[in-house]
């Protein structure tokens, strides 16, 4: 589905599969994904911790873990297949034509060097610049990010910046060689949220004014409302819900996303219990047959244990769910409520 | 406000823990370095009553967790008191008194991971405080209290011969529940117990709590970054700032009727999950560093109202509209009092 525009997708992915080969057996951690972004859109892609979408942001750029491995599907980007490209080959896009942006901006840059070093270095990997032009475009970048007396800290390392502050710089990094697609894993998680607010301003601003596609990948359903176009919700590997991020959040069809939504405590409305969805998110070793979430689904038929749901249309948005099959979910399960 | 003339169950009053940070002596000596000491809480006064829940909130660094790890007696104050039931918590007392005060405060951690003894069998940890504090006589008697417990949090006793390793993150929030209440508390600190979890466990969670306090008359000291949580949770929330509170109010008009500048920008800070389109206005700056806050109002180089006052001197908490505000502006008048509704200035249509 597309935000309406004409414009062929700047990347697709079709039918991913991430899978673990394991002593006993092979574990599928993303299993029959796809989905689709437009040049300048933000996708959203949230989901509990195991869900599957950080592994989904890594399958793309090519930085799975071993024994991690795409197990099947393709992924595109500007309509070129990069999911089999050689090491090499896939390092070059990385970085020119895909940022990217990780949780912990510490883990992120080299301690030894500073930040000026790293970004000159990124800048010239990428583009054919002399070492003071890399070094105004380093300065640029940082100005851009709103890093305040780009002059003096540019020769500043890593450690002398605050958390707020190296996100900054990661993010400048990410955007040296002005790729076409950031992917942000949890960007704004490990910040306090006074500086959460101004890196997902920062995030919006360049996402408009580059034109640069944003996939971001977070639990909080919250920065996704503030910034994301469209939102794809996983569940135990599998895509549940994916559509325009205002139906998704006000409106959404899933029972998953429809509980998960329901237990975010919200302001204004003050109830004496948050909806819950009883249980937790089964292990990559016990996904169960048909429908993933069933156990846990108050709507769930006969029908929800034995088929698989594709993503299907369910009004504003598309939903892996029977409800919104011609064929319902079934007889309806009786069970007893199980708390995790 | 809650008026009660009944003795608030804890008082803290002028709580101040001072952490030196300075480099070794040598270092300081030859390189000129001057001592270095972190004013984690600097002066902080709460009344906590019988059955409410009081919140601590702000951001890392603020001092929220120093204070709930003093209430407890994991650091002892640099300066102040701690009053709990009326009794001075700084005052000598034989082994047998402290520990009976001891028995009617628990806590329970942010990171179920780590505060759960791994070698340990789960009905072990919870039993421990029975023990320690010779709640039960007999081993039976143990054992039933402790399948009581691991009812009590929705788990069932069989859980109770498993190591901490075979439960998920929500589980082990429930164990650690279930230890802190086996000592039959009254009083409870709760530092951060649903930030580590995702959010349909962190709703499971919250609901035990507000169950459990419900059932058991519970006092709960709250402490939080996430103000959705604090919104939905607390009876009053107080907000700190670099090791001060700035404002204490009760919950709903807090939200409703912010007063300081800080709070002000706090709430500003929450994601708009009701996409009502509002801008947010992202404060610039960061929290600065404790060990030199900023002389007057510490809140001062953030602040859109400062003025000469508020860079040297040090406002204090004075009572307004049922609350207290720590705020030359406010105090004054400078700074107006609005309703700014639930969701900020412009509220969502549907």
């Amino acid at each position: 589905m597309s935000t309406g525009s004409n414009r062929p997708p700047l990347l697709e992915v079709r039918n991913l599969r991430v899978e673990f080969p394991t002593r006993r057996g092979t574990l599928v951690a993303v299993d029959d994904v796809s989905f689709d972004i437009a040049p300048g859109e933000v996708l959203g892609v949230v989901g509990e911790s195991g869900a599957g979408k950080s592994l989904t942001g890594a399958a793309i750029i090519g930085l799975l873990e071993p024994p991690g491995r795409i197990g099947g599907g393709e992924v595109r980007l500007e309509g070129e297949r990069i999911d089999n490209l050689p090491y090499e080959r896939l390092r070059r896009i990385r970085g020119a034509r895909i940022g990217a942006i990780f949780q912990d901006p510490l883990t992120s840059l080299n301690p030894l060097y500073s930040v000026g070093q790293q970004l000159v270095e990124t800048i010239q990997t990428h583009l054919p610049l002399s070492a003071s032009r890399a070094r105004e475009r380093a300065l640029e970048l940082l100005r851009e990010v709103g890093i305040p007396a780009a002059e003096a800290r540019i020769d500043h390392y890593p450690h002398q910046f605050s958390g707020g502050m190296r996100q900054r710089v990661v993010i400048a990094l990410a955007l040296c060689a002005n790729p076409r697609l950031i992917i942000a894993d949890e960007p704004t998680t490990a910040l306090d949220v006074s500086i959460q607010a101004q890196i997902i301003a920062l995030l919006k601003r360049l996402g408009r004014e580059h034109g640069t596609a944003v996939m971001l990948v977070t639990h909080d359903m919250g920065v996704i409302a503030e910034t994301a176009d469209r939102v794809a919700v996983m569940y135990a590997g599998r895509l549940a819900e994916i559509g325009p991020v205002r139906d998704v959040v006000k409106d959404a069809k899933h029972p998953y996303t429809h509980g998960l939504m329901g237990s975010i405590p919200s302001i204004g409305e003050r109830h004496e219990r948050l909806l819950q969805i009883d249980g937790a998110m089964p292990r990559l070793t016990e996904i169960p047959s048909g429908c993933a979430f069933n156990p846990r689904c108050p709507q769930a038929g006969e029908r929800c244990l034995r088929e698989r749901p594709d993503l299907m249309s369910a009004g504003s948005t598309r939903a892996a769910c029977w409800l919104y099959d011609r064929g319902g979910v079934g007889a309806k399960l009786r069970r007893e409520t199980v708390d995790a | 406000m809650i008026q009660s003339r009944e003795r608030p169950l804890v008082r803290l009053s002028g709580l101040k823990r001072y952490f030196d940070v300075s480099p070794p002596w040598l270092a300081r000596v030859l390189e000129r370095k001057p001592a270095a000491i972190v004013q984690a809480v600097d002066g902080v006064d709460i009344e906590i009553h019988r059955g409410e829940t009081f919140s601590l909130v702000g951001e890392s660094g603020c001092g929220k967790s120093t204070v709930a790890r003093l209430v407890v007696g994991l650091y002892t104050p640099t300066a102040g008191a701690i009053e709990f039931d009326g009794m001075d918590m700084g005052e000598k007392r034989s082994a047998s008194a402290m520990s009976a005060i001891r028995r009617r405060m628990q806590m329970i951690f942010q990171d179920p991971y780590a505060s759960l003894n791994p070698r340990w069998r789960v009905f072990d940890i919870i039993a421990e405080p029975i023990r320690a504090f010779r709640l039960a006589s007999s081993k039976q008697e143990i054992e039933e209290r402790v399948h009581a417990l691991l009812r009590q949090v929705r788990l069932t006793p069989a859980d109770g011969s498993k190591f901490p390793h075979e439960f998920s993150g929500g589980q082990r929030q429930r164990i650690s529940i279930a230890r802190a209440l086996a000592s039959r508390p009254e009083f409870l600190v709760c530092d951060e117990p649903t930030s580590a979890l995702d959010v349909s466990v962190q709703a499971q969670i919250l609901n035990l709590m507000t169950e459990l306090q419900r059932d058991f008359g519970l006092t709960y000291l709250f402490i939080s970054h996430n103000l959705a949580v604090v919104y939905h949770i607390s009876t009053r929330v107080g907000v700190m700032y670099l090791g001060r509170l700035v404002e204490v109010s009760v919950t709903d008009r807090l939200f409703r009727r912010p007063k300081h500048p800080y709070t002000r920008m706090l709430l500003d800070t929450i994601p708009d999950l009701e996409m009502s389109g509002r801008q947010r206005n992202p404060v610039g700056g960061e929290v600065p560093s404790p060990i030199n806050p900023p002389s007057g109002c510490a809140f001062h180089p953030r602040c859109p109202f400062a003025n000469e006052r508020c860079r040297i001197e040090r406002p204090l908490l004075l009572p307004i509209e049922g609350g207290t505000v720590a705020c030359h502006g406010i105090e004054e008048g400078r700074i107006a009092i609005e309703d700014r509704g639930l969701r900020g200035p412009a509220r969502a249509v549907k």
